[in-house]
């Protein structure tokens, strides 16, 4: 201990709990603004969302002391242990959840409804730097990425029958920890065709794919130089492989999606052809994005005011309070506002590589690159759909939505991080 | 590579949207964007519609109150769905779609649920309403009719559409538009503006009182009332005597223009195309194919206006001076053209202007009008000349009355036959059939009465025209009160209303004299073919007469076409007569004949062309 003159608080990371602070605040100030319906009431009045959401943020005060207080071998220690047992949990839904909204993904604790795929985001984190910091880890190697590829998709396939697609779509997001390790980036590029190939078989079907795919080949082979050597059968098994997976996508599209999942990509990608069902599509669905488009829009430069919004209020915008949250920002506080969120955020994210890079021991650094990737994800997602880039995806905001479940795990996923860089030091020695 | 992965995205992620963010805040941004902010509700006041008087003064359309029940989807609370069906009297398929179409168009905005209850449904349900969370009634005005008859003159309301929306900016879906007649030609008048108050809700939905201090607010503007020119009493007497008769009838007052009767026959009640009911019957109106009760024939059916055409072919030749009144003509029971004969009529022999005008010789006129073309160098010359004459009397094209309807009607011009025949492939005796109003030429019932109105005034006519005033004086167009000379010089037309004057005393409308009133008249007897299976059919010929009285000083002209009513005296003649001294003289001393055009019907002759069996032409059944 000779080399810490300071205590554990002098040794946590300020900065970053600083930003961490400041974006629940801001957040917790939305979701007041948004959710007000009696203005005589006290913030602390727990039957109202923002008194709830208060009473979160304290929760997740607790955690944090809690995971502060823990000794830091624990985590690392018990990653397979904590991954295992979310699996469970997420297994039990099957029998004991509870369905809200459509989507069997919550536990009813009586006070509090836990949501375990929110959970496991942190325990899949946790096991995935385990496993890759073991010394007899090759990142290299086929089978070592394959095995990471079980660590990192088990618990997505397990949610997405809940049905939930949008959680266990951020698990793909723990691939960047892989490419940080060593993953060859052309898999970067495996991900690309994929996303390519689902998003052109929904567009045009499986047949016109595999005819691209054919026509493709043929190009290939009819332009390359004779030179260029190119071994056919592993060829053969890509173009192979391609037209399996676009079969699949349509199975999964209509067999795991729900119409409502559905509905979103018929409206971003103009599938259906129908104009009185897009309409009503739009009119649904889309309702919500226009909705808040309309009232960032409304916003201008620097907004109406606290408590000045009249877009975001009432059931104008569905959600608004959740997934749709920083739409209430653009509305009340203007670009002023948006920028300066946007801008904490990318702070945030590009302190904490930071601090990751600066890790000597693996696993701190290979966890703290979960973390990015996972609060990365969400906040690509959530943004991008709130200001109408992308398809109606239900992911929260970070640190801002309301929820207990997402709070509290978000915070401890930051904390452990946190906790884990207070020790770097000790690691050394 | 591998460290900066990460960073870069982060970067490009930020950048994308603060672009994205400024281009939504900083250039989609305008300040005033109150149109569709769900925070800001628009109350409308809707004034009420205008009334419409007949030239007498007495109502013809009013308003009714009339109850629709309103629905706001989100806010309906579970209810017992088959007591409230039997309520409103729908049955519970129905009840569920019109719900769910309602949720459709919006959960938050009020949606019609049941248009248009009566007043006794409106009774039973106003007390059980507030049992019922999320559903209310909401009164509007709908147009109530004093008289059944005028359904086409007056025209109807109905929502307004899709298109209407999408190209009418003052318009919101549920309100109600004029859609023929006088309602649609003075909508903008009749239905007022509507006010509009802006309302600013708080974020707790609660009205928080007028946004911007009621800066973009307006009040409503009163609908004015109208006075049309129709005489109520002659329009419903028409109508009845049109009864089981296809065709049009139209009186003008020539002194003015003003149409005093308006009538195609068969019509409907107006009172129809009101209420609940309405779509039922619209369908019923709209798909009866041998009727066509939506048809306005006064002024949109063309044909063949037959032998009172005839008149204005002496004028023009006595215009021309290729004959006086005397000059005679020999009628062989008929005409040549080239080696083919013609029949005619008239009993043969000798015919002057008079006796040719009221026996309604075809021989003489086919003489007149070589007479025309013989004066020119060309046909084509000539066809210029009879061209600009006839058309200066409002045929072959647009009258420009003040009804949304219509037809030009035709008036052949050289470019036409040349289109038909080809160019120099005709000549003055391919074209001889117009010279008794038949062949190529055509007209409505509305351009025979004009027509008619302008020989009555000796050479001029006013536009035929619905609108007699806005309110009680004034508002109508100076258009209106502008005579149009016709290219015939007064004093020709002496001669052509004396033989029409004789067509009622010794002529072919003798049967139909009304004691103690002079009238002028010609009749028309017209061909009529039409095709069945693609091949050629004549059919019982249509009945027509055209009449102006009194001779000396014309109150009233007016035009009867009646569709295989055989002769000319015999239907339009008759139902001529009897208008005329229905608006002359107030009452009918010919009892008999009254009651003999009020029951015939020539349903069976209508029937004739679709029953697919065999018929005879022009039969005698009386």
């Amino acid at each position: 201990m000779s080399m810490s003159g300071r205590g554990l608080f002098g040794r946590l990371d300020w900065l970053t709990v600083f930003l961490y602070a400041l974006l629940v605040l801001i957040g917790w100030v939305n979701i007041y603004s948004t959710t007000l319906v009696d203005p005589n009431t006290s913030i602390f009045d727990f039957s109202t969302l923002y008194g709830k959401q208060l009473f979160f943020i304290g929760l997740a005060g607790l955690g944090i002391v809690f995971v502060l207080f823990i000794e830091t071998n624990f985590f690392e220690r018990f990653a397979s242990i904590f991954y295992i047992s979310s699996l469970v949990l997420l297994l039990g839904l099957f029998v004991f959840g509870k369905t809200i909204a459509g989507a069997t993904s919550w536990y009813d604790l009586g006070f509090f409804n836990l949501q375990p795929s929110e959970l496991a985001k942190v325990t899949t984190a946790l096991a995935l730097a385990k496993y890759l910091s073991d010394i007899q880890t090759d990142i290299k190697t086929r089978k070592h990425q394959l095995y990471a590829l079980v660590v990192i998709l088990l618990p997505a396939i397990l949610i997405l029958p809940q049905p939930d697609p949008g959680s266990s779509l951020i698990y793909f997001s723990l691939f960047f920890v892989l490419f940080r390790e060593g993953l060859p980036l052309y898999y970067l590029g495996i991900l690309l065709v994929m996303v390519i190939l689902f998003a052109t078989t929904l567009m045009f079907g499986t047949v016109w794919v595999a005819i691209g795919l054919a026509i493709f080949s043929v190009l290939i082979f009819g332009l390359k130089r004779k030179s260029v050597k190119i071994p056919i059968i592993p060829f053969i098994a890509i173009i192979g492989a391609s037209v399996l997976f676009s079969l699949s996508v349509r199975f999964v599209y209509e067999n795991v999606f729900e119409q409502r999942h559905r509905d979103r990509f018929a409206l971003w990608l103009s599938l259906e052809k129908d104009e009185k069902k897009l309409e009503e599509i739009r009119k649904t669905i889309g309702y919500n994005t226009y909705q808040s488009e309309k009232a960032i829009e409304s916003g201008g430069f620097f907004g109406k005011g606290f408590l000045e919004g009249t877009r975001t209020k009432g059931d104008f915008v569905p959600e608004q309070h959740t997934d749709y949250i920083f739409s209430s920002v653009g509305e009340e506080w203007g670009f002023m506002g948006t920028a300066t969120v946007i801008l904490l955020f990318s702070f945030f994210f590009l302190r904490l590589i930071f601090i990751s890079e600066r890790q000597k021991s693996d696993f701190s650094r290979m966890y703290g690159y979960g973390v990015i990737s996972i609060l990365l994800i969400h906040y690509f997602i959530n943004i991008g759909m709130v200001i109408g880039l992308l398809p109606t995806i239900g992911v929260p905001l970070p640190f801002f939505s309301y929820g207990g479940s997402g709070l509290i795990f978000f915070t401890m996923l930051l904390f452990i991080f946190l906790k884990l860089d207070s020790n770097r030091l000790k690691d050394g020695i | 590579m591998k460290k900066l992965l990460l960073s870069s995205i982060i970067v490009i992620v930020g950048f994308t949207f603060i672009g994205r963010l400024s281009y939504l805040q900083l250039f989609r941004f305008s300040p005033d964007q109150i149109l569709d902010d769900p925070a800001i509700k628009k109350i409308y006041d809707y004034p009420e519609r205008g009334y419409i008087y007949d030239r007498n003064g007495e109502l013809m359309v009013g308003n009714q109150p009339a109850y629709d029940v309103m629905v706001i989807p989100r806010e309906v609370k579970p209810l017992d769905t088959l007591e409230f069906c039997q309520l409103l009297g729908v049955d519970k398929p129905t009840f569920i779609k019109k719900m769910k179409k309602a949720r459709t168009y919006s959960p938050r905005l009020p949606s019609v649920l049941v248009p248009q209850l009566s007043k006794e449904d409106y009774a039973r349900l106003q007390e059980k309403m507030r049992h019922f969370e999320g559903f209310y009634i909401q009164k509007r005005s709908l147009r109530f009719y004093t008289t059944n008859s005028s359904a086409n003159v007056l025209g109807y309301i109905s929502e307004v559409n899709e298109w209407d929306l999408d190209n009418n900016p003052y318009y919101v879906a549920g309100e109600l538009k004029g859609r023929t007649g006088v309602e649609k030609q003075y909508e903008e008048i009749l239905r007022g503006r509507k006010g509009v108050k802006h309302i600013q809700k708080d974020r707790f939905n609660r009205d928080i009182g007028p946004y911007k201090g009621g800066k973009l607010d307006t009040l409503p503007e009163q609908g004015k009332e109208l006075r049309i020119t129709i005489d109520k009493k002659l329009q419903e007497y028409g109508e009845r005597l049109m009864h089981g008769k296809h065709g049009g009838v139209v009186a003008i007052e020539p002194k003015t223009g003003e149409i005093l009767t308006m009538i195609s026959g068969p019509t409907y009640d107006p009172s129809l195309l009101v209420g609940r009911q309405r779509s039922k019957n619209y369908s019923k109106l709209h798909y009866d194919s041998i009727s066509k009760p939506l048809f306005d024939r006064s002024i949109s059916f063309e044909k063949e206006p037959g032998s009172p055409f005839k008149t204005l072919n002496a004028l023009v030749a006595l215009q021309e001076g290729v004959i006086e009144p005397s000059t005679k003509f020999r009628c062989y029971n008929g005409f040549y053209v080239g080696s083919q004969k013609k029949g005619c009529h008239c009993g043969g022999g000798m015919r002057d202007m008079n006796s040719g005008i009221y026996q309604s010789c075809n021989a003489y006129f086919a003489g007149t009008f070589r007479k025309i073309y013989g004066k020119f160098q060309t046909t084509d010359e000539g066809m210029d000349v009879w061209e600009k004459h006839i058309e200066s009397f409002g045929l072959g094209n647009y009258l420009g009355t003040d009804l949304p309807t219509g037809r030009p009607g035709r008036i052949p011009g050289k470019e036409f036959y040349d289109r038909w025949y080809g160019d120099g492939r005709w000549s003055s005796s391919t074209i001889i059939s117009n010279s008794i109003g038949q062949g190529e030429v055509a007209a409505t019932p509305l351009q025979l009465a004009n027509m008619t109105a302008a020989i009555a005034n000796r050479g001029y006519y006013y536009t035929p025209h619905i609108l007699k005033s806005i309110g009680n004086t004034g508002g109508i167009d100076p258009k209106y009160t502008e005579p149009h000379y016709t290219t015939i010089d007064r004093k020709h037309f002496e001669p052509v209303v004396e033989g029409m004057a004789n067509v009622y005393k010794y002529g072919t409308a003798r049967w139909v004299q009304i004691p103690d009133i002079n009238i002028a008249g010609k009749t028309g007897t017209v061909e009529n073919f039409t095709r069945i299976d693609g091949e050629k059919v004549q059919l019982t010929d249509n009945s027509v007469f055209v009449a102006f009285a009194p001779v000396e000083n014309p109150k009233i002209a007016l035009a009867v076409y009646i569709e295989n009513g055989y002769y000319g005296s015999r239907y339009a003649g008759h139902i001529a007569s009897l208008l005329i001294e229905k608006y002359l003289k107030g009452k009918i001393t010919r009892k008999d004949l009254e009651k003999r055009m009020l029951e015939k019907t020539l349903e069976h002759e209508y029937a004739k062309p679709l029953s697919g069996e065999p018929f005879k032409i022009n039969e005698y059944v009386w």
